[in-house]
């Protein structure tokens, strides 16, 4: 019963990500949006933590990354972008959705 | 008799997510016509509100970035950068959009706003002020 997570806070303000990380087993995926895409982008304190989980899918929401000016040559090897339908794919691909709000 | 005071704005979110960095903007916008002495800071998450290329074509909301550039026309000339904050996201000054403004004493010569600081300088600025408000 694999899950997917998604968080959509910034991980500098709130511990959303970093609990979400946690808790997060192998097999299930984390999709970051809104504030959330932050995370998903290199050389910050918290970048170790995100390129560091095993067996989790990584997928961070295109539009929201360029809202803010974040260019895919800034992610974290292995983060897959998505657009919103590949957010409802992935919804419908997993048996339940955690939001970390 | 009308006393110059000074204003500080503290922006310590990033845009988009919530309202605050564009209601941060608008109270800075309306201040500004009551010709006091105007700084803003960019500190924590503060720092992504002037990162450049923002497109929020995407998002159906609006692009407010481009406003910022439009603060020297308004006397607000001074924008502080916490340089650990940037450090933190891993971003560099050159990450920001270049934000200018025009000096009339120096024959309208074009000058940055953005000044990049410590975050003890900026502790030291945040005690020197009359008024702080905080986004």
């Amino acid at each position: 019963m694999s899950i997917l997570h998604t968080v959509n806070k910034s991980p500098f303000e709130k511990s959303s990500l970093q609990s979400c990380i946690a808790h997060a087993s192998e097999g299930s995926a984390l999709l970051l949006y809104e504030d959330g895409v932050y995370a998903a982008t290199k050389g910050t304190s918290v970048s170790d933590l995100v390129a560091g989980v095993a067996g989790v899918k990584l997928y961070v929401l295109g539009p929201d990354l360029k809202a803010r000016g974040m260019q895919e040559e800034r992610l974290i090897d292995g983060v897959t972008v998505v657009d919103y339908t590949g957010f409802v794919d992935l919804a419908a691909e997993y048996d339940k959705v955690v939001a970390w709000v | 008799m009308s006393v110059t005071k000074k204003f500080m704005y503290l922006n310590r979110r990033p845009p988009y997510g919530t309202i605050y960095a564009w209601e941060s903007l608008e109270v800075v916008l309306i201040g500004a016509a009551f010709e006091q002495d105007v700084s803003l800071a960019f500190l924590d998450d503060g720092v992504y509100q002037i990162i450049k290329g923002q497109d929020t074509s995407g998002i159906d909301m609006k692009n407010f970035s481009p406003t910022y550039s439009a603060l020297g026309d308004y006397e607000v000339t001074k924008l502080y950068v916490e340089r650990e904050s940037l450090e933190e996201r891993g971003l560099t000054v050159d990450d920001l959009m270049p934000l200018t403004w025009e000096d009339e004493a120096e024959d309208w010569a074009e000058k940055d706003s953005i000044q990049l600081i410590s975050r003890a300088e900026l502790a030291k600025l945040m005690d020197e002020q009359d008024v702080l408000f905080s986004f």
